[in-house]
C-alpha cells in the first residue's frame, strides 16, 4: 500500500515535471520573472555595473524578451555561466534564455537540442597581442603561447587555423573571460583569441588600450545569436519575434524616442502599425498582449540603439556597425515581414 | 520479550507474522528497504533516460571514436600519447589520464615527506618549530584548496619573469637572465637542459640501474652485520659511491654518450631542453602542501600513540634521539598512521580535478571539460570520470591495504 502511494506520488511528480517543461512561456508567467542566462562578465555584452544591475548588448535581448511578456524589462534574473555551463544550463531548464554570444553551429542547433532565434553580432575570431612583440600577422605566431577560453568553438577554429598554416602554438586553456585576462597581462600568455568583438570589448577596459593591437586575420564565421531548448516552438517563436522586433524597428525608424507618439495612433505605415499593435492581432499569435513589441523596443530601444549605447563607436568599446548593420545599409541584418 | 518471539504451536505460517513475529521482523525491514531503494534507483534511472530521449539524446559513447578537434598543451600526457588535434576525444580522455595520473603521483610523494617531516618537527622541543609547523598546518588546512592553487599559480606567475625578458637588445642587456646560463625561470615554466641519449648511452643506464641494485644489497648486507655481530659499518657514503662512481668513471671511458640539450630562447618562447610548466608546479605545490597538512596531523597523532615507554626504552639503551625516532618510534607509529594516510591520498588525487582552475590539462579538463563541452555528451563524459576517479582510488586503496597488512604488528 505504501509502496503503491510512493511510486504514484513519484509518477505524478514526474509527469508534472514533464509536463511543465513543455510551455517555458506558462512557466516564466507563472514565476514573475525571465531567466536568462549571460556570460559571467564581459564589459558591453553583458556585465553588472558599479551598482551591481547587469547592463550590455546580450543583456538588452533579455530585457526585451521581459518587456515583451511582462511589461517589465526588470523582470529578469540573470544568470550568469562559463562558455563550460552555459548549455547545461539551458537544457536543464535554470534558464529559459541563454543570451551569450554563442555561436550558432549546426552541432549546437541539432545534437545538442537547441534552437537558436536568430543572429544579433556576426562576429569572428581575432587575435590580440601586445604591440610591443612586433606581430602583424597571426601568421608571425609560430611557436606562441594563446589563450584561450575553453569549451568555446574558437578553441576548434584555433587548432583548424594553426594546423592548416602548419604553426605550433601552445594553447592555455582559461575559463573565463576575467582570467583570460589576467593571465594576457601577466604575460603568462603571448596572444589573447576570442570574438573580435570580445577582443574589442576586453581590450577597452585595460589601463593602456593602446599597448595591444588586434591582428587583421579573422580566421572564423562566429555568427553569435540568443537560443533556446529544442521542442518548444511557441517560446521559439516569441523569442526570435522579439529579436526580429528590435531589428525591424531600426530599419523602420521605430526609436525609443518616437515609440511614444508612433504607438498612441496609427501611423501611415501600415507595418509599423502591426509592430506596435495598433493595428492587426499580431501579439495574441505568439500568446502576448498586443503592445509586446513596443514594450520589447521601450525596453532598451531598437536595435542601433542597443548597439551603439552599448558597443558601438561612442564607448570605449568602438566597435563599428560593420557586418551588423542593415541590409539596406550593406550589412547583414535582414528581419522578415512583420505581417 | 519471550511471550513475543513465540509462536503459537501447531498453527501454520500467517502473514501477519513477517511484521509481529520478531524471527521475521527485521528479515522484512531489510527486505522492504532494499526493494524501495532498488526502486527509487530505477525510477532515476529510468526517469533520466526518458527526459533525455525526450531531448534526443539517448546515451551513446560513439563521440570517443571522433576527432578531438582541440589542442591540449605540450607535457607529459600530450608527449606520451603523441597527441595532436586530429586524435580522437578517446586519445585526449587518455592524455588527461596520464596528466591525472603525474601530479596525483608527485603530489602523493610530496605530501608524504612534507607530512612527515612536518608531523615530526610539530613535536619539537623547540617552541620556534613547532609553532611554525602549527602555523603552517592551520593556514593550509583551512583555507579552500582552489584558493591555493590560484595563489600559489598568480605568485608564479607574477613574480617570475616573462621569456621575452631574457631577449638580450641592442646594448647587450637583458632584463632576466637564465641560471647558470643553462635553467630559465619564466612566468610560464620551468626550462631544463634535456638529456640527449646518443649511442651507448643503453649501456649507462643499465650500468645505473646494476649500481642502485649494488647500493641496495650492500646496505642490506651492512644491516644483517650489524643484527648479527653488532659492527656497525657506514652506510651512507659507501652507498652513494657504489650507486654513482660506476656511472661517472663509465660516461667518461664511452666518450660522453648523453649530451645536454640547453633550452634557448626562440620566437616566444624558450624551445630545447625540458620544460615544467607553471600549472603543473603550482598545482603540485598546492595539493602536496594542502594534503601535507592533513598528513602532519595524522603522522603527529600516530607518534603520540607509541607509548612513552619505548622512546625511554630507547634513550636507556643510548640510541641518539633520530635513530630513536626512525627506528622505534615511526615504525610502530606506522600502524596507526597507514589508514587516515589512505584517505589523505584518495583526497589528494580526487583534488587534482581542480586542476582546470590554473589551465593543467587533467582528465577533468579534457574528457570532462573541453570534450564534454565539444560533444554535449555530459552523462557519459561524467559516468566515464567517475569510472576512472573510482578505479583509481580503488587501486591505490588496495596498494596501500596492501602496505597496512605488511606494517601489521606480526605477532608470533
Amino acid at each position: 500500500m505504501k509502496n503503491t502511494v510512493f511510486l504514484g506520488t513519484l509518477t505524478v511528480a514526474g509527469l508534472c515535471a514533464a509536463a511543465a517543461s513543455a510551455a517555458t512561456l506558462d512557466d516564466v508567467k507563472a514565476r514573475g520573472n525571465l531567466n536568462c542566462g549571460v556570460t559571467t562578465g564581459l564589459t558591453g555584452f553583458a556585465a553588472p555595473d558599479a551598482n551591481g544591475v547587469w547592463e550590455g548588448f546580450d543583456v538588452d535581448v533579455c530585457r526585451a524578451v521581459a518587456a515583451a511578456i511582462f511589461g517589465d524589462k526588470n523582470a529578469v534574473q540573470f544568470v550568469p555561466t562559463t562558455g563550460e555551463t552555459r548549455f547545461t544550463a539551458l537544457s536543464s531548464g535554470e534558464i529559459d534564455l541563454l543570451a551569450r554570444n554563442t555561436t550558432w553551429t549546426m552541432s549546437r542547433d541539432t545534437d545538442l537540442s537547441f534552437d537558436f532565434i536568430g543572429v544579433n553580432y556576426y562576429d569572428g575570431q581575432g587575435f590580440m597581442v601586445p604591440k610591443n612583440l612586433g606581430v602583424t600577422s597571426a601568421k608571425d605566431l609560430d611557436g606562441a603561447t594563446v589563450c584561450i577560453q575553453t569549451g568555446t568553438t574558437t578553441e576548434l577554429n584555433l587548432a583548424d587555423y594553426f594546423r592548416a598554416n602548419n604553426i605550433s602554438y601552445e594553447p592555455v586553456p582559461i575559463q573565463t573571460n576575467a582570467e583570460a585576462q589576467q593571465q594576457y597581462l601577466a604575460g603568462a600568455c603571448d596572444v589573447y583569441t576570442t570574438d573580435a568583438s570580445g577582443l574589442a570589448a576586453t581590450r577597452a577596459t585595460f589601463e593602456a588600450p593602446a599597448d595591444h593591437v588586434l591582428l587583421p586575420e579573422i580566421i572564423s564565421k562566429e555568427p553569435l545569436g540568443p537560443l533556446v531548448r529544442h521542442g518548444d516552438n511557441e517560446w521559439g517563436d516569441l523569442t526570435m519575434w522579439v529579436l526580429n522586433a528590435l531589428i525591424a524597428a531600426e530599419e523602420l525608424g521605430i526609436t525609443s524616442a518616437n515609440i511614444a507618439d508612433m504607438s498612441a495612433a496609427p501611423t501611415n505605415n501600415p507595418e509599423v502599425n502591426r509592430i506596435l499593435g495598433t493595428e492587426g492581432e499580431l501579439g495574441a499569435m505568439i500568446g502576448l498582449e498586443n503592445d509586446w513589441a513596443k514594450n520589447a523596443i521601450m525596453a532598451g530601444g531598437n536595435y542601433g540603439e542597443i548597439f551603439e549605447r552599448n558597443i558601438g563607436e561612442n564607448t570605449p568599446i568602438g566597435l563599428a556597425r560593420g557586418l551588423n548593420a542593415q541590409w539596406t545599409e550593406g550589412g547583414l541584418l535582414y528581419a522578415p515581414p512583420f505581417r | 520479550m519471550s511471550s513475543i518471539s513465540d509462536s503459537p504451536r501447531g498453527s501454520g505460517f500467517h502473514l501477519s507474522q513477517l511484521i509481529y513475529d520478531t524471527r521475521y521482523r527485521s528479515m522484512t525491514i531489510q527486505v522492504v528497504t532494499f526493494l524501495l531503494v532498488v526502486l527509487a534507483i530505477w525510477q532515476l534511472g529510468s526517469n533520466l533516460l526518458a527526459n533525455l530521449a525526450n531531448l534526443g539524446q539517448e546515451p551513446d559513447f560513439g563521440f570517443l571514436d571522433s576527432r578531438a578537434g582541440y589542442d591540449i598543451g605540450s607535457g607529459f600526457g600530450t608527449s606520451i600519447i603523441g597527441y595532436t588535434s586530429a586524435s580522437t576525444h578517446i586519445d585526449a580522455a587518455f592524455v588527461g589520464i596520464l596528466n591525472t595520473l603525474l601530479v596525483a603521483f608527485l603530489g602523493i610523494v610530496l605530501a608524504t615527506i612534507i607530512g612527515v617531516i612536518a608531523g615530526v618537527l610539530r613535536l619539537s622541543k623547540n617552541w620556534l618549530v613547532s609553532r611554525l609547523m602549527a602555523v603552517y598546518v592551520e593556514a593550509f588546512r583551512n583555507v579552500p584548496l582552489l584558493l591555493w592553487i590560484v595563489l600559489i599559480y598568480a605568485v608564479m606567475t607574477e613574480s617570475t619573469p616573462q621569456p621575452r625578458a631574457f631577449r638580450v637588445d641592442e646594448a647587450g642587456i637583458a632584463d632576466a637572465y637564465m641560471v647558470f646560463d643553462a635553467i630559465a625561470i619564466t612566468n610560464r615554466g620551468v626550462y631544463l637542459p634535456g638529456p640527449i641519449w646518443g649511442p651507448n648511452s643503453g649501456i649507462l643506464i643499465a650500468v645505473f640501474i646494476a649500481s642502485v641494485i649494488g647500493a641496495l644489497v650492500y646496505r642490506r648486507y651492512a644491516k644483517k652485520l650489524l643484527f648479527d655481530t653488532g659492527r656497525l659499518l657506514p652506510m651512507v657514503w659507501p652507498a652513494i659511491v657504489i650507486a654513482f662512481l660506476p656511472v661517472i668513471l663509465l660516461f667518461f671511458v664511452l666518450g660522453r654518450p648523453v649530451g645536454l640539450d640547453y633550452p634557448v630562447l626562440g620566437g616566444f618562447n624558450f624551445s630545447g631542453g625540458m620544460q615544467i610548466s607553471n600549472p603543473l608546479v603550482a598545482l603540485w605545490l598546492a595539493l602536496s602542501l594542502y594534503t601535507g597538512a592533513f598528513i602532519t596531523e595524522i603522522v603527529r597523532a600516530g607518534i603520540l600513540s607509541v607509548s612513552k615507554g619505548q622512546s625511554e626504552a630507547s634513550e636507556a639503551l643510548g640510541m641518539r634521539a633520530n635513530r630513536t625516532m626512525s627506528l622505534i618510534i615511526l615504525p610502530q607509529a606506522m600502524r596507526v598512521i597507514i589508514p587516515p594516510l589512505t584517505s589523505q591520498y584518495l583526497n589528494l588525487t580526487k583534488n587534482s580535478s581542480l586542476a582546470i582552475a590554473v589551465g593543467y590539462p587533467d582528465v577533468r579538463a579534457t574528457l570532462g571539460g573541453i570534450t564534454l563541452n565539444q560533444t554535449g555528451r555530459a552523462l557519459e563524459c561524467m559516468l566515464l570520470l567517475g569510472l576512472f576517479y573510482l578505479a583509481l582510488s580503488l587501486i591505490i586503496s588496495f596498494v596501500m591495504n596492501v602496505f597496512n597488512n605488511s606494517m601489521k604488528l606480526q605477532e608470533r
